[in-house]
């Protein structure tokens, strides 16, 4: 059965039968419907309720610009909430429901919003939920948050993939209607590189929705013969279903293609959507012009849409929005609406032009005077009608088209600081200021409104674009009507007449925000809602400047616009993120000892991008503190492993590298002999420390610096700043080897004996002692290196092999161990141990605190120049009182000491302003048996041995606490030296 | 944004990291008698020009070279780009 409003004609294929689910009810629409034609084909007007007062709404629009018709499509994961009904292609099995309703579309239970209007004007929010401000949290923003908002999510992960792509050529097209058409006609013949995209799946613009001729095809006929010629070419592209979101710099351009869209679900392999990211020499703008309503009172009803789109769903979807149509005109195009519809049998209520020389018809009759009111709840059943001579007339009619006139779409001209200018022939602003780099605006988009205009005006900007020579290419005859237009903007008398019918501003509140002082454009807009919503006011901004002009005394260019910045239509989240999603949004870097220590059952930790074992589980541990504990102790008893190769590692070299690390280092290395490691501390230039690690000389003009995992990229950053841009005739080279070296702790008092199994050579005490380095062999040959440091404070040494020997070396070292009961331990150990040790890190080194706050103050040398030794001297650096790193150790050996928690006197107030330091860093010590802690204390050298209070109110953590030296375990260091 | 590497050609912005003004090559020496002071001007005073701004930009992700750009904040205009050490020794810096 033939649904109520469905015509003849039109580009929809009635052979293609699909049927669809609207809010549970079953409809059936064809191949080339969307899915607000199909649904006013079935008679279906009101499709959505307002965003404020749940008014029954249904489409203004046929386009993307729709402020009213949004849906939730699809159901399950797929769901997509405020999808616009007038862009969402119709296909078989679709599903869709309405939004922003509790109870049926029909009957609303918020629609008691609109009975309260007149306290929700503009600025409410802002005046009455002021206090008490405890309700603001809990009671107001849940209530307003759920009253508010459009549709809703489905809360399930997104099944379908989205891509991402780069695209380069020498002309980008932006909108496939004449003028874009004829572009991509000049520009392609001449064998440029073309890519023309359009965000619509039929390509054509208006020539789809119109009626006009071009030459002797029709103009859709034309449309389709032209992209069939176009898409043989080999040097153009044809994007349909493609909106370019945003112009950027330097002539890039974003795109999201809808590859999947139109399907029920992606077909196999396929993306959902493509985010391109387009490199152009030239752009030319030909996206057409978007019609602007006017406002009545009531004008919000379902059935009351822009006149243009009438004429849309009657020529290209061959559907009547009602049988008795009505409309409302300050301009010819208006009449141009009433022909077509008239022609295909809809009856014309009347036209009803404000001007006093409208065309007369001989097909139907045309009012002078204003729509002032309209009736039907949740449809227009009747328009009322005030004539110039000041009588009455009651207009029966569904439908009720507005034309207020177009304005030009000038949204991408924007996005670089382009400001529209006002253009008074049309009534509209048009292209102004500064384009973005190599754009051109063409058709109507330029305010060239006619057929022909915009067909040359395309063909022109693809010349002078390329620099072409000749003559324009032949293009057909088309129509050529000039724009007659008296500005008309709202029914004087008015109140809730819509402007903006997404965020549900009137003209009430536009004169309200001018009552109450708002003269800028942009408090205009932020104070009353007007064109922040999804729709970002296409339709509604030029209606608003005018009322608001006029209220002012002004005229509307000396009101100024508000600028539109991208996207230009709503882009989802999944296409920006592309396939960055899970595991890929944030890559795993695996060490070379990572499926070893899967093996092992290592429970892992991500260390900025590295999975590093955390702990390594053994049957019977329970917690992760038993398995900490017995790798700490075991490795403090016989001999522990640990991978560090995460560790950042930067290759030194040429004549000037002791000279080079003297700068980036503030202690010295200038005298640092071949075969030796030196701890480093580099400092910032404001004398805040950046990062340490270790220095190896390996030869003369050879050294091995290591930073911390966390800082691996920002230092290697930095020493090449100082290499290029401060010290450009060092002779000195840089190169990051961090992945290039698989590297091991092997730390204990039998770690000697581990290695002397596996190393070529004779590394005794002797031969090899605390902080020695250098090549070396293993394994009968292997080169490696061996650095004799330790962070545990045990006797240790760290031994490296190029990452491929990674996972045999750790197998090696283990076998090797055995006869030592050699442990594995993880970062918890590591950690552990460096607390014991008093070892400052990450938690130290964060970016507060001076080498004098680590107590490392004397290490900066005043021998000579490095990065941050100046400031690091300054005054306020450098007060009695300054923070010092400290030991602290509970009272009772059964109280935490948390990291965070902070020191105050034991016997004085606790509060901010008595505060006396903090805790950095903390854990259990199973060699003591209670908890330790690193931490900050106000003169903290001079404090060792008293007792204080540690505080977390947060926490609820008041424990007694004394302060000791950093080093808990060996403070001689001398098991590093054994 | 795209910046005309002086050895690589075009190359997308996303390649590189930005670091800011380019005086910071103008480091104080303080074995020619530079003071504290001249590290404060160095390391706290910018100017923040509406136009054009000589800055660094690091090609993390590209031959590690430190650059010079000079680019119009207004526009992001960029009617240089230079080699940071050309620059710096161009400005007579050297070990």
């Amino acid at each position: 059965m033939t649904p109520k409003n469905r015509l003849d004609g039109g580009q929809i294929d009635p052979a293609i039968t699909h049927e669809f689910r609207f809010d549970g009810k079953s409809y059936t629409g064809h191949a080339g419907d969307t899915l607000a034609s199909a649904l006013l084909a079935n008679g279906v007007r009101l499709m959505g309720r307002s965003f404020k007062y749940h008014r029954p709404r249904g489409v203004l629009t046929a386009g993307s610009e729709e402020p009213n018709a949004l849906v939730e499509l699809r159901s399950g994961a797929r769901q997509e909430p405020n999808t616009r009904a007038t862009t969402a292609e119709l296909f078989d099995g679709l599903v869709a429901k309405s939004q922003n309703r509790i109870g049926s579309l029909r009957f609303d239970l918020m629609a008691v919003n609109d009975r309260f209007s007149n306290f929700l004007t503009a600025g409410f929010y802002y005046k009455t939920f002021m206090w008490p401000a405890a309700f603001w949290e809990k009671i107001y923003e849940p209530i307003i948050r759920k009253a508010a908002g459009l549709g809703s999510l489905s809360l399930l992960d997104d099944p379908d993939v989205y891509d991402k792509g780069f695209l380069h050529c020498d002309l980008l097209i932006v909108g496939a209607g004449p003028a874009g058409l004829s572009a991509a006609l000049t520009a392609g013949r001449s064998g440029a590189d073309v890519i023309i995209a359009d965000e619509d799946f039929r390509m054509g613009g208006r020539l789809n929705s119109e009626t006009f001729s071009l030459g002797d095809q029709s103009g859709a006929d034309w449309a389709a013969a032209t992209v069939a010629e176009l898409a043989a070419l080999p040097n153009v592209r044809v994007m349909n279903r493609t909106t370019i979101i945003g112009a950027f710099d330097h002539g890039i351009y974003g795109a999201v293609e809808r590859v999947s869209d139109h399907l029920p679900t992606p077909l196999d392999g396929k993306p959902r959507q493509v985010l391109w990211r387009i490199y152009t020499k030239q752009t030319i703008l030909a996206a057409g012009a978007i019609e602007r309503p006017i406002a009545f009172e009531n004008n919000d009803r379902p059935g009351i849409m822009l006149a243009s789109a009438l004429r849309t769903y009657a020529n290209r979807y061959a559907v009547a929005a009602d049988r008795r149509v009505a409309i409302f005109t300050n301009n010819d195009d208006g009449h141009r609406t009433a022909a077509d519809l008239h022609a295909k049998g809809i009856k014309i209520a009347a036209v009803v032009d404000v001007r006093a020389d409208a065309p007369r018809s001989h097909d139907f009759e045309v009012l002078h005077g204003q729509v002032i009111d309209t009736k039907g709840r949740h449809g227009l059943t009747f328009a009322e009608v005030r004539l110039e001579s000041g009588d009455m007339r009651t207009l029966e009619c569904g439908a009720l088209g507005m034309a207020g006139g177009w304005n030009p779409n000038v949204h991408l001209t924007c996005h670089q600081r382009g400001r529209p200018a006002w253009n008074d022939a049309l009534a509209a602003f048009v292209p102004g200021g500064v384009l973005p780099v190599g754009m051109t605006v063409a058709g109507a988009a330029n305010g060239d409104m006619s057929t022909a205009g915009a067909l040359r005006g395309g063909a022109e900007a693809a010349k002078r674009a390329l620099g072409l020579k000749g003559k324009l290419p032949t293009l057909p005859e088309a129509e050529d009507a000039p724009v007659n237009i008296t500005p008309f903007w709202y029914v004087e008398g008015c109140s809730r007449a819509w402007l903006d019918q997404q965020n549900d501003v009137t003209v009430k509140d536009v004169k309200l925000s001018h009552q109450e002082g708002y003269r800028s454009v942009e408090h205009l807009k932020r104070y009353t809602t007007l064109g922040m919503a999804t729709d970002q006011g296409k339709t509604s901004n030029m209606g608003g400047l005018a009322i608001m002009a006029e209220l002012a005394g002004k005229s509307i260019p000396e009101v100024g616009t508000t600028i539109f910045r991208p996207p230009y239509t709503p882009t989802s989240i999944g296409v920006l993120g592309g396939r960055a999603r899970g595991q890929a949004f944030h890559p795993k870097r695996l060490t070379p000892s990572h499926t070893w220590a899967t093996e092992q059952g290592a429970i892992f930790v991500e260390v900025g991008n590295w999975l590093r074992a955390q702990w390594f589980p053994r049957a019977g541990e329970t917690t992760w503190r038993e398995s900490v504990d017995r790798e700490v102790l075991a490795t403090r008893k016989s001999v522990g492993v640990c991978d560090v190769t995460t560790l950042g590692k930067v290759d030194v070299q040429g004549t000037d590298a002791a000279e080079f690390l003297n700068k980036i280092y503030c202690n010295g290395f200038a005298k640092l002999a071949v075969g030796r490691t030196r701890y480093g501390l580099m400092l910032r230039e404001d004398g805040i420390a950046m990062d340490d690690g270790t220095a190896a000389r390996l030869a003369d003009d050879h050294f091995v610096v290591t930073t911390t995992t966390a800082n691996a990229l920002s230092v290697y950053r930095h020493m090449e700043f100082v290499r290029q841009c401060l010290y450009p005739d060092m002779d000195v080279q840089l190169i990051s080897t961090t992945e290039a070296w698989a590297q091991y702790a092997v730390a204990g008092p039998n770690s000697r004996k581990v290695l002397e199994k596996l190393v070529d050579g004779d590394i005794s005490n002797e031969a090899f002692p605390f902080m020695a380095c250098a090549n070396i062999t293993v394994c009968g040959g292997l080169r490696a290196r061996l650095f004799r440091i330790s962070f545990s404070g045990e006797l240790a040494y760290e031994i490296a092999v190029p990452t491929a020997y990674g996972d045999a070396l750790i197998r090696k070292i283990m076998e090797a161990g055995a006869e030592y009961d050699i442990t594995a331990y993880g970062t918890e150990a590591l950690g552990v141990m460096r607390i014991e040790k008093g070892h400052a890190a990450g938690n130290e080194l964060n970016g507060t605190t001076t080498a004098a706050n680590l107590g490392m103050g004397r290490m900066v040398s005043k021998a000579k120049d490095s990065i941050g030794s100046v400031l690091s001297e300054r005054e306020g650096l450098n007060r009695a009182d300054d923070l010092r790193q400290v030991g602290i150790k509970p009272v009772d050996p059964a109280d935490p000491v948390p990291a965070g928690a902070h020191l105050m006197k034991a016997d004085g107030p606790v509060d901010a302003a008595h505060d006396q330091g903090y805790v950095t860093s903390a854990c259990y010590s199973p060699n003591l048996g209670h908890s330790i802690a690193l931490g900050f204390l106000k003169d903290g050298a001079n404090r060792l041995g008293e007792r204080m209070r540690l505080v977390s109110p947060l926490t609820g953590v008041n424990v007694d606490v004394e302060i000791v030296s950093a080093h808990f375990i060996d403070p001689e260091g001398e098991r590093l030296r054994a | 944004m795209i910046i005309d590497h002086p050895l690589l050609g075009p190359r997308d912005s996303a390649e590189f990291t930005y670091k800011g003004d380019a005086r910071l090559i103008d480091r104080p020496d303080p074995e020619k008698g530079a003071t504290a002071h001249d590290f404060y001007d160095y390391g706290y005073l910018r100017d923040n020009p509406a136009g054009w701004h000589e800055e660094l930009w690091f090609h993390e992700a590209g031959d590690r070279s430190w650059l010079v750009v000079t680019r119009n904040t207004l526009t992001h205009e960029i009617s240089k780009v230079e080699l940071a050490r050309d620059v710096a020794r161009s400005r007579g810096r050297s070990k």
